[in-house]
């Protein structure tokens, strides 16, 4: 075989390729057109077969060249993945979730964004990961020119020429597929595909050798094992240190490389296929692995000394004659090449134009703006821009790859080159694993560790992989730089003879993690870091759709478009009517017919002071700038929009606190009202009363004066006459006595004769003073007179009339056949409280609050004695010694509580 | 006869669903467990490389298995949490991320 077959094979492969991604691309388009999700390109079995990318050249060739030397090694590379995959649910799923939810187009993005959108992060981790990635690169050309090379033993061939072309072709190839069209969500259907496809060219490429060289070499499995175990070598003994540090490596690099993180999250269409990726891609890496030990093993047998191992998958077969296979073989490794650069080119020209020259470009269109001489944004510009910078970032991405081919002289082997990949992408880590599990991770801990982490690297294990005297002197690697011992690249802090590798992935990750953690614990974080942080680490707890205030991109809506949506906003606040009338009036105003202005700034300032009056201003420049001005709703803004919501939420609670006052007041006013027309009432029916009251006797004496003017009377009869006259006046009299006495006691205006005597005395004269009424009656008394021992010092007199009182009532009113009088005494610290108990049928609860009002009788049976006023001036004593009478319900009669202190302070009366 | 015994947790589904979760997390940490087990074994050399080998394999297609096994309810799970928080929360406007 020639290069005359081998060129067209990789031509015509490319091509397929080529064919399979503009198929894809096509129908994805027309089912998108249709409504329809495309199904199988973004099916379980497409994602993980993208997933593939993983498996490189490196795999392909290197993993046996690999085994060859260092035995099961090899499999570290493929067992920290799959412990990755098997635990998705620990992160793959928290990584995913947050990708999609942030909208994120890269781990420099994803890394950026969680640290407060800052750009100098998505810098720092878009330098590390072009630097991290020209040996990977570097790596795949080198397979490709020593594939070409395995088969041209005899031709002549510069491998550095070959390679450069083969760089040339391959960033043809991505620029045609990667950057064919601006997809918002950075998802490229077409190559994708075309990664699935060649995720199976390579399994059944690398399947093919093995299972030749298991069942067609050796005879089975078992002989084959015993042909592994007699090709066994010393050096293939697992060494502890880096069999755990490469497992632990490879488990990281598949989260942070640029390429993986590109088809794991960016073009992850769907968060349940990750559920099958969980163990179908572990089974991937498993077939590719299965094999690899048993060609080594066959390779190291059956070819000469001194032959390269990373070509025995090509070798092989073409040694002993199976052109076929061979050729397999090559296009296998070739398929393995391409894909890792094509989505490695992509997934960095995304970064570089995302993080690095449209922020530069924004940067200086802004200043020629301010300059006034270019507009400041233009979008149909901004589109080819992105695309001309990924086209750029694309060829420059493999120059570099290209660079380091030549300059490390392409020769070393292939899985050394790539572990120094793997290292440098794996000073992501700790930002990474801080932005989704810790709140306190911040920006400047971020950078700090990344910037650390990757000098420490570059110093440690990129620069010296050139080897000794190219980059790093010769000197400087066996003496330390100015002769520093404790600062030799491989021996740093003195700390010597680990493996270089081990060595670097120590110190890099170890100062990075310090440097992190120190970071994040000494700075403040900006409170747009704060909604981030709570963004990522709680996207759990927040709805799937939910749009996270910097979710938003900027906007490339033609000015049209946006007038739509400002309309369209400005109806949901102001109205449709309003709304619209003020709009065809703007576009009047601007000369045109219809409802939609140009967006110019005289027009939004309008706007901003007609949306200000219902929303205000903060939020009105906030939404028409998220139109609009399509930046970022600054923190600023949201923290405008907080105060003045706060401010509103104030007013509205003060508004609430006055209705409530006035609400309170009304009740106050009308129970005062209600109150008054009481009064009026009980005053009117004052008067009636009263009149009735002096009515009667007066009319009594005037009739009977009237009769004794006669001359017929006898003298009999005047003495009769004259004492019903007598007595009429001295009720009368008594009624007016008690109106007087009532009317002082209201007043307050009563002199009070404080004295000193037993409580019990005061009862006893009581009683004695109420015998006289009704004194048929015989009432059984029921007392405790020891109780009774208490010296009062109050108006003994007025106090007395109203126990007369009380009693009187009971002997009037008790319905009782064997009437009984209860008196209790208690004292309750310095109150008398004695309660008048009978065992009458009581009052009824309606008429409890009427007895202590003037005139207030209930029956008319009971006329018999006072006008009615007893139980009003009895209440009106009692205030005025300091005490109350209170009807006691529920006693089984009717009950009197009379409650007074026991010494009457003349100043508490004063107050009174 | 007995009387059928009631059943000590009501929501037996609920409460699968948050062991099958916790096996998921514990798998990958037995997972890394067993693979370093060949570096002890390295010390005493009892086993061969082609035996070590037989080992490793045996035991990533044992993990495979117990990830497929497991990723059937956990896509479940998946599903009936997404659909949640999309009930949850409004559709997001389409909109175009630089």
């Amino acid at each position: 075989m020639t290069l005359n077959i081998l060129v067209p094979a990789a031509l015509a492969y490319v091509i397929f390729l080529f064919t399979i991604a503009s198929l894809a691309e096509r129908r994805a388009e027309a089912l998108r057109a249709s409504g329809r999700q495309a199904r199988f390109l973004r099916s379980p079995l497409v994602y993980t077969l993208s997933l593939s990318v993983y498996c490189t050249a490196w795999t392909f060739y290197g993993a046996v060249g690999y085994a060859a030397r260092s035995g099961l090694e090899f499999m570290t590379i493929y067992l920290g993945p799959t412990l990755v995959f098997v635990g998705w649910w620990w992160l793959l799923r928290k990584l995913v979730r947050i990708g999609k939810a942030q909208r994120v187009t890269s781990i420099a993005d994803l890394i950026s964004s969680r640290y407060g959108k800052s750009n100098a992060v998505g810098v720092i981790v878009t330098v590390i990961a072009v630097i991290a990635t020209t040996p990977y690169i570097a790596l795949q050309l080198q397979s490709i020119a020593l594939s070409f090379g395995a088969f041209t033993a005899g031709e002549t061939l510069a491998p550095q020429q070959l390679a450069m072309w083969v760089a040339v072709g391959l960033a043809l190839f991505t620029i045609l597929f990667g950057t064919r069209n601006l997809d918002s969500n950075e998802q490229h259907h077409g190559v994708v595909t075309a990664i699935a496809v060649e995720a199976v060219v390579k399994l059944v490429a690398l399947l093919a050798v093995g299972i030749w060289v298991v069942w067609g070499l050796a005879e089975g499995p078992t002989d084959m094992l015993a042909r592994i175990a007699q090709a066994e070598r010393p050096e293939w003994a697992i060494e502890p240190g880096r069999w755990m540090g490469l497992t632990f490596l490879a488990g990281v690099a598949i989260l942070t490389l640029p390429r993986m993180f590109q088809v794991m999250v960016v073009e992850n269409a769907d968060e349940s296929h990750l559920a099958v990726a969980s163990w179908a891609f572990p089974l991937y890496l498993m077939a590719m692995s299965l094999f690899v030990l048993p060609i080594a093993a066959a390779g190291l047998m059956l070819l000469p000394e001194g032959s390269n191992p990373d070509l025995f998958v090509l070798t092989l077969p073409h040694a002993l004659g199976q052109n076929g296979l061979a050729m397999l073989a090559f296009l296998g490794g070739f398929s393995a090449a391409t894909s890792m650069v094509i989505i490695a080119a992509i997934a960095l020209a995304t970064m570089v134009s995302n993080h690095i020259v449209v922020p530069m470009w924004l940067a200086s269109r802004q200043r020629a703006a301010d300059r006034g001489l270019a507009p400041a944004r233009d979008a149909s510009d901004m589109r080819g821009l992105v695309l001309n910078a990924r086209r750029l970032s694309i060829g420059v991405i493999l120059g570099l790859g290209y660079l380091y081919f030549a300059i490390s002289g392409g020769s070393r082997a292939l899985a050394a080159i790539g572990l120094i990949s793997f290292a440098g992408m794996a000073q992501v880590l700790p930002a990474l694993i801080g932005a989704l599990y810790w709140r306190g991770a911040s920006r400047i801990g971020a950078a700090a560790g990344l910037v650390v982490g990757g000098l420490a690297w570059l110093y440690t294990l990129f620069l010296p992989s050139f080897g000794p005297g190219v980059i790093l002197g010769a000197e400087l690697m066996a003496e330390g730089p100015l002769g520093i011992g404790w600062l030799r690249p491989h021996a740093l802090f003195g700390v010597e003879g680990l493996d270089p590798l081990l060595h670097a992935l120590f110190w890099s990750l170890a100062l990075n993690a310090t440097a992190f953690i120190t970071g994040s614990l000494l700075s403040f974080p900006s409170p747009v870091e704060r909604v981030q942080s709570a963004q990522f680490v709680n996207v759990y707890d927040i709805g799937q759709g939910d749009e996270s205030p910097g979710a938003r991109g900027w906007s490339r809506e033609a000015a049209e478009n946006e007038a739509e949506d400002l309309l369209a906003m400005s109806q949901r606040i102001l109205g449709a009517a309003e709304a619209q009338s003020f709009f065809e009036a703007q576009t009047r105003g601007q000369g045109k017919a219809g409802f939609l202005p140009d967006p110019t700034p005289d027009f939004l300032d309008k706007l901003e002071r007609e949306l200000a009056g219902s929303v205000g201003a903060a939020t009105a420049h906030a939404m028409i700038a998220q139109i609009v001005g399509g930046r970022l709703v600054t923190v600023d803004d949201l923290m405008a929009v907080a105060s003045e919501t706060a401010m509103i939420m104030e007013h509205s609670a003060q508004l609430e606190a006055k209705s409530e006052e006035l609400a309170r007041t009304a009740r106050q006013l009308r129970e005062a009202n209600e109150l008054l027309q009481k009064l009026s009432v009980q005053k009117d029916s004052f008067l009636s009363q009263i009149s009735h009251e002096l009515r009667t006797p007066m009319t009594s004496i005037r009739a009977f004066s009237e009769i004794l003017m006669d001359d017929e009377v006898t003298g009999d009869e005047i003495t009769r006459y004259a004492r019903i006259i007598h007595d009429e006046s001295i009720r009368l009299t008594r009624l007016l006595d008690d109106l007087l006495d009532l009317s002082v006691l209201e007043n307050g205006q009563v002199n009070l004769d404080i004295q000193r005597a037993l409580l019990g005395d005061l009862i006893d004269r009581a009683l004695m003073a109420s015998n006289s009424v009704l004194p048929h009656r015989h009432f059984t008394l029921r007392r405790q007179s020891a109780d009774e021992e208490i010296a009062l010092s109050t108006d003994i007199g007025r106090l007395t009339q109203v126990f007369i009182n009380v009693v009187s009532n009971a002997r009037k009113y008790c319905d009782a056949t064997a009437p009984e009088l209860r008196i209790a005494v208690r004292q309750r610290g310095g109150k008398v409280v004695v309660d008048f108990i009978d065992n009458g049928s009581g009052i009824p609860k309606k008429s409890q609050m009427l007895i202590f009002e003037k005139f207030a009788r209930l029956t008319d049976t009971h006329q018999a004695g006072g006008a009615g006023l007893g139980l009003a001036i009895c209440r009106e004593i009692m205030h005025n010694l300091g005490g109350d009478i209170a009807y006691l319900p529920g006693q089984g009669g009717a009950a009197f509580r009379v409650s007074f202190p026991a010494r009457l302070e003349a100043r508490a009366r004063a107050a009174e | 006869m007995k009387p059928p015994r009631a059943p000590l947790f009501l929501q037996r589904e609920t409460y699968r669903r948050r062991r099958i979760m916790d096996a998921a997390r514990i798998l990958p940490v037995v997972g890394f467990v067993l693979i370093l087990l060949p570096v002890l074994w390295t010390r005493g050399r009892a086993l061969s490389t082609a035996a070590e080998a037989v080992y490793l394999f045996v035991l990533w297609l044992v993990l495979v298995l117990a990830a497929a096994a497991l990723s059937r309810p956990l896509r479940a799970a998946l599903k009936r949490d997404a659909e949640a928080a999309e009930r949850r929360a409004s559709p997001a406007p389409d909109e175009g991320a630089p």
